[in-house]
């Protein structure tokens, strides 16, 4: 009888579902003023149940923040969340995910950046002060680096853990005591494990 | 015989590093603060958290649609059933199903019922913080009502599990509704009484007003939220700006301060009591009859898509952004908002220049739970 446990599951798909804007829905102004004062910083836009997003050029991320902020259409006064997604599969791995509101005119739009493994992408913290922890918390759980961020620290795990947990290479369980102990023995134990399994 | 005295010896005016937690009785559970002194002025503060990390972002991505429910207890357990409400909806909205009415009623009762529990946990503790031990001792005995309550709707008395995708997993027992608006009778005297021993108490007064002040933007670009935010004067609350459940049906006001200190936070809270008690009573005697689950699929597996939903819990604005791949049966990306991790990053700003002793005031003024600081 087959091995359940050693069925895979389906393949991991290669990147977020992003769809395309209806024709019927047109997008919110702002959206293409923040086209046109910051030339070639959206990428992309995507309306899915009722949730605009806007897809950003990781460099023109801080330009376009102030922008979203301090339009008087958008006045995006609240970094209400600011989080990543891991797609191991594609090339720019993470996606950073800024959900951004509005007290004043009381509506939302996400804005999302693209960014491979090992690449800064720079601190919104800047922008909203309130993106600080967030983006300490992305750093300690996708190991993302935020540029000019002034305290780039572990938040959650301990300042002294290995690896990034969020990371979908991650295991579950955790890497065990071993790795906290001794790295090496722990990386020698994984390489074994890999070459019996290749066997 | 030499009597110079060496002033600048013996009164040195080096900075203290005090170390506060994470074993201390007034950082409601294990939250540290590192805290620099100079004499009894706090000059600057570092939080240290992570103690209750249990990586429910992490488990949930490993754990199917239905499952998570029961994890979202373990977040904010003093409000467990406004954790459970918000997931549930979240994924109602990235799968676009149809929350019968009676169920968002329900909802609305249970969420309202779980406010009154927290913030009769937050006057208690936050009270007793600050040395009114009394007051401690009176919140508790009427959130025990609201135990009572919950335990006969679901079986638990704090992690609920009290929420399904698409509707509720149980219709209200027979007689609940009117127990309810006993309570509500009940409660609207003792939230006077709470009001008695504090709102016009002297030492209260001392310790809280002109403590921890902070702006209305000043407040919103730091990120706090909740009655936090509204002691600031910002009316900014997830039911009325962006309404869920049945709050759009309802009549209530959103209390706001205006000098935004301890007092003025302490303040919003009491008129949210009273908010609510006005919201459950509504709610409760225009139950509509019906089902109380929606048209769900046996197998919940959202389309591919993400999304990002907001609800109001006691302590703030607690979001879920949701991400599904449309192909396994478990969440690809699961991300929790806590509003309490929002709120104790304002501590930092809160606490500069006040007294060792405000920080436990201002630690209880802004209303964290660990468990959902951690995750």
């Amino acid at each position: 009888m087959a091995d359940e446990a050693h069925v895979p599951k389906a393949a991991p798909a290669e990147g977020p579902s992003e769809p395309p804007p209806p024709a019927e829905t047109p997008a919110p102004a702002y959206l293409a003023g923040l086209e046109a004062a910051v030339p070639g910083s959206v990428t992309a836009l995507s309306y899915y149940v009722g949730d605009w997003t806007a897809i950003v050029q990781a460099e023109q991320i801080v330009a376009a923040a102030t922008y979203v902020r301090d339009a008087s259409d958008a006045s995006f006064d609240l970094c209400s969340d600011l989080t990543a997604v891991d797609w191991p599969l594609r090339a720019e791995r993470f996606d950073v995910v800024y959900c951004l509101y509005s007290t004043r005119l009381r509506h939302r739009v996400r804005l999302k950046v693209r960014a491979a493994d090992g690449q800064p992408v720079p601190s919104v913290t800047g922008v909203w002060p309130g993106a600080n922890w967030f983006e300490r918390e992305v750093y300690d759980m996708f190991g993302i680096v935020f540029d000019g961020h002034p305290d780039l620290r572990r938040i959650l795990m301990p300042e002294d853990w290995q690896g990034y947990p969020q990371r979908k290479d991650y295991p579950l369980e955790g890497p065990g005591e071993l790795l906290m102990e001794n790295p090496i023995d722990w990386l020698t134990l994984q390489q074994a494990r890999e070459q019996a399994d290749i066997e | 015989m030499d009597t110079t005295v060496h002033h600048g010896a013996m009164f040195d005016t080096d900075e203290l590093v005090l170390n506060m937690g994470p074993q201390h009785p007034s950082t409601h559970g294990v939250l540290r603060v590192v805290l620099r002194l100079d004499g009894e002025t706090v000059v600057d503060v570092d939080v240290v958290m992570g103690y209750l990390h249990r990586g429910i972002e992490k488990l949930s991505e490993n754990r199917n649609w239905t499952q998570i429910v029961l994890l979202t207890d373990r977040m904010d357990y003093v409000a467990a059933a406004t954790s459970n409400v918000g997931y549930c909806e979240t994924v109602e909205k990235l799968m676009g199903l149809e929350v019968p009415r009676r169920a968002r009623y329900v909802r609305t009762i249970l969420c309202e019922l779980q406010r009154i529990a927290s913030h009769c946990l937050w006057v208690g503790t936050h009270a007793m913080d600050i040395g009114a031990m009394t007051v401690f001792l009176y919140a508790f005995r009427e959130r025990e009502l609201i135990l009572d309550l919950f335990e006969e709707f679901c079986g638990a008395r704090l992690t609920y599990n009290s929420m399904r995708i698409g509707g509720l997993p149980l219709d209200i027992p027979p007689g609940w509704d009117k127990k309810v608006l006993e309570f509500c009778r009940i409660m609207e005297q003792k939230v006077g009484e709470y009001e008695e021993l504090l709102t016009h108490n002297r030492i209260w007064l001392e310790r809280t007003k002109g403590i921890g002040v902070i702006s209305g933007p000043d407040a919103a670009a730091l990120g706090l939220c909740g009655p936090t935010l509204r002691g600031s004067g910002v009316p900014r609350d997830v039911r009325k700006d962006e309404p869920y459940a049945a709050y759009d049906e309802m009549a209530f006001d959103v209390p706001v301060g205006t000098a935004g200190d301890t007092y003025d936070r302490y303040l919003v809270r009491m008129e949210e009591f009273r908010q609510s008690l006005r919201i459950i009573r509504q709610a409760t005697e225009g139950l509509p009859e019906g089902p109380i689950v929606g048209k769900v699929p046996r197998l919940i597996k959202p389309a591919a898509g993400e999304t990002y939903h907001a609800i109001e819990s006691p302590k703030g604005e607690l979001g879920y952004f949701i991400v599904s791949d449309g192909k396994s049966t478990n969440p690809y990306r699961f991300r929790v908002r806590p509003p309490s991790l929002c709120n104790l990053q304002g501590l930092r700003r809160l606490v500069k220049g006040h007294l060792v002793a405000d920080v436990v005031a201002l630690i209880g003024s802004i209303d964290i739970v660990l468990g959902e600081v951690d995750r």
